[in-house]
């Protein structure tokens, strides 16, 4: 069978199984819409955060990202796992226990402010819609590029799935698919990379392999650093000293990130107890890691073949995927000494070769020469993770619009019924609005991802760790702090992005540090604004001082309080 | 039989103290690990790291891409633990 069977038969079965999980798991309350009705197990929680936090990007650019930046693309994969620490140290389990259903309820009730809610749902609703927009955009471009569907088609497709399962069945609805998408989002990445793990070095672990030796004898990474000498670049592995702070920035930036992104921390609302919302990120990140330590090796796999396969060849001679992938437009050759060879060099004057970076992943299987089905996998895999992350980002924004602007702000006496409705109207109203943006996606959607990263480091994160830590602290604190912190990040990234029109250049970057990593200078001022306002206004009232000291304690999480005793 | 609602305040002031205490130290512990292996050995003296090898790999380049990784996921589940114990300890565990 041709591959182009194969993928519309993989991409249709997996979304039927999709729609099937769905369609088995509705949502009949506002809580099994907004928490999946508090009791989803910590290990199948930890499935569907896995697959709702790794995107798009994650499964098909992060691995190609890596074997362009060698060493340096440790910011990524430190950055983006990172955070779960934070998260299950210093958030998860109080927020589970404080057992509310937003972030914004969380900032609204322990700054006993609704300007703070409002600041905190602003935020929210921006952060998200960036993010989804860009998970819309990646839907389009997977199914035009493998299944010769227009990219609005693709689109269309996407929505519809999404609109699905997400208008029905909510959270829970949303809960069980992404653990669905989980499985095959990660056979997808780990299965082509087992392979080809085995073809260069005979281990079977890709995350061994890459650091075990070729079949010539010598160990892959110094095969690779040569490689990498000879034509130019810098050793693989060698660190770029020169950059180490802006790494250390851009790394703690995604990791404060991390910890600070609604739909992330939203995902620890539906375990039923403090110590699942504890054991709940572990897992978590126990998931995230299979495919984030497999990354860097299918980066050096990838490098290290594509080098070997293309350079120094003649341009005739190449194998049948270099003309496939030609055609895309993701891989061009100009012979600009006209000796009919390929010469990939680091200098641009004589580099011949241009090769996108998403190739990586994409064209892997068939650089190393895998059956069609893997590549058809390939293709799935891509979906999977890009609707998992569109999904649960819009229920964080029908979320915030029906309970945190809705029931919490404007109209406190709609009735249950009516809010699960309004919640099932925002969320669709969000699907076709990112559907419809991820068409004509503003040419800024790539930068602003990063700018989520930023501004949920540098509001959202110090407003509840501080909302956790420190009993003293108040609102006038929390609110002057994240002001300072978004409007500080917000304007440094689009003063230094050229993509948003900014004036800036590289040269005026303070210390070196570049817009992917300023949110965590921007949460360090929030931090040091928000504790010293509080200390000069008056401390938090008592009952909220009481509800800080009672988030503290595990016992008497959920509804269930009440013990009897006999 | 009677209906009891329980009430953290049956607790002792000194103990809740030295739970949050305690519970404080653990995360100090666990939280200079996590910045020791990322931004220690990861990062800052990755170069240095680097004139080592585990099998084929530099040491400072293994840390930054796989050590770092596993040792938070190490972490998290080594805190699940303490806390777990500790929470049974003082008796603020649920029900």
């Amino acid at each position: 069978m041709d591959d182009q069977i194969w993928t519309y038969l993989l991409v249709a079965f997996t979304f039927l199984v999709y729609i099937g999980v769905a369609a088995w798991s509705r949502a009949g309350s506002t809580q099994e819409f907004y928490v999946a009705g508090g009791g989803v197990h910590p290990v199948v929680n930890g499935m569907a955060t896995a697959a709702d936090w790794m995107s798009a990007a994650s499964f098909l650019s992060m691995a190609g990202l890596i074997s362009f930046m060698g060493y340096g693309g440790a910011q990524y994969l430190m950055g983006w796992t990172g955070g779960y620490v934070l998260l299950a140290l210093l958030l998860a389990p109080y927020l589970r226990k404080f057992g509310k259903y937003t972030v914004p309820d969380f900032i609204g009730e322990r700054y006993y402010s609704r300007n703070a809610r409002l600041v905190a749902l602003i935020c929210a609703l921006f952060v998200s819609f960036t993010y989804v927009v860009g998970q819309m955009k990646g839907v389009g471009v997977a199914f035009a590029r493998f299944l010769n569907i227009p990219f609005e088609t693709g689109v269309l497709i996407g929505i519809g799935i999404v609109f699905f399962y997400a208008v029905l069945g909510g959270m829970k609805g949303i809960t069980y698919t992404q653990v669905a998408q989980y499985c095959v989002l990660i056979f997808a990445f780990t299965v082509p990379a087992v392979f080809i793990s085995l073809q260069m070095t005979g281990n079977p672990v890709p995350q061994l392999g890459f650091g075990g030796k070729s079949m010539d004898g010598a160990f892959l990474l110094d095969t690779l650093n040569q490689l990498s000498v000879d034509l130019g670049f810098a050793e693989y592995t060698a660190v770029k000293k020169d950059n180490l702070l802006n790494m250390a920035f851009i790394t703690a930036a995604l990791m404060f990130g991390t910890a600070g992104l609604p739909h992330v921390i939203v995902r620890f609302f539906t375990v039923p107890k403090v110590k699942d919302a504890r054991v709940s990120a572990g897992w978590a990140l126990l998931f995230i890691s299979l495919l984030y330590t497999t990354a860097p090796a299918v980066a050096v796999f990838a490098r290290t073949n594509l080098i070997n396969t293309v350079s120094e060849q003649r341009y005739e001679e190449v194998p049948q995927w270099f003309s496939n992938w030609e055609h895309t437009g993701l891989l061009s050759f100009t012979d600009k000494n006209g000796d009919g060879k390929i010469q990939y060099l680091a200098d641009e004057n004589h580099n011949e070769l241009t090769i996108d970076r998403d190739i990586i992943v994409l064209a892997n299987p068939e650089i190393a020469g895998l059956p069609s089905w893997v590549i058809a996998l390939v293709v799935a895999g891509g979906l999977a993770a890009a609707l998992s992350t569109a999904a649960g980002l819009l229920l964080v924004i029908s979320t915030s619009i029906s309970h945190d602007l809705l029931k919490k702000y404007l109209k406190p006496d709609i009735s249950e019924h009516g809010e699960l409705w309004a919640a099932r109207i925002s969320i669709a109203v969000a699907v076709v609005a990112a559907g419809i943006a991820g068409m004509h996606p503003p040419g800024f959607v790539a930068q602003v991802v990063a700018l989520a990263f930023g501004l949920a480091a540098s509001s959202f994160f110090p407003a509840i760790v501080l909302g956790i830590f420190d009993k003293r602290m108040n609102r006038e604190g929390a609110i002057s702090g994240m002001m300072v912190g978004i409007l500080f990040t917000a304007s440094y990234i689009f003063y230094f992005t050229p993509q948003l029109n900014g004036p800036g250049t590289r040269d005026g970057f303070w210390f070196g540090i570049s817009p992917e990593g300023i949110g965590t200078l921007g949460m360090l001022f929030n931090f040091v604004v928000a504790v010293v306002v509080s200390r000069l206004t008056k401390p938090a009232p008592d009952d909220v001082q009481e509800l800080t000291e009672n988030i503290r304690f595990p016992r008497g999480a959920g509804e269930a309080h009440d013990i009897t005793i006999h | 039989m009677y209906l009891f609602r329980y009430n953290l305040n049956n607790m002792i002031h000194q103990d809740k103290k030295f739970y949050w205490k305690k519970n404080l130290t653990y995360l100090s512990i666990l939280l200079s690990i996590w910045l020791l292996v990322s931004f220690g050995a990861g990062i800052l003296w990755a170069d240095f790291l680097n004139q080592f090898r585990l099998a084929g790999f530099p040491l400072g380049f293994w840390f930054a891409q796989q050590g770092s990784i596993y040792v938070f996921v190490i972490l998290i589940f080594v805190y699940v633990y303490l806390m777990n114990r500790l929470d049974k300890e003082f008796e603020v565990d649920e029900i």
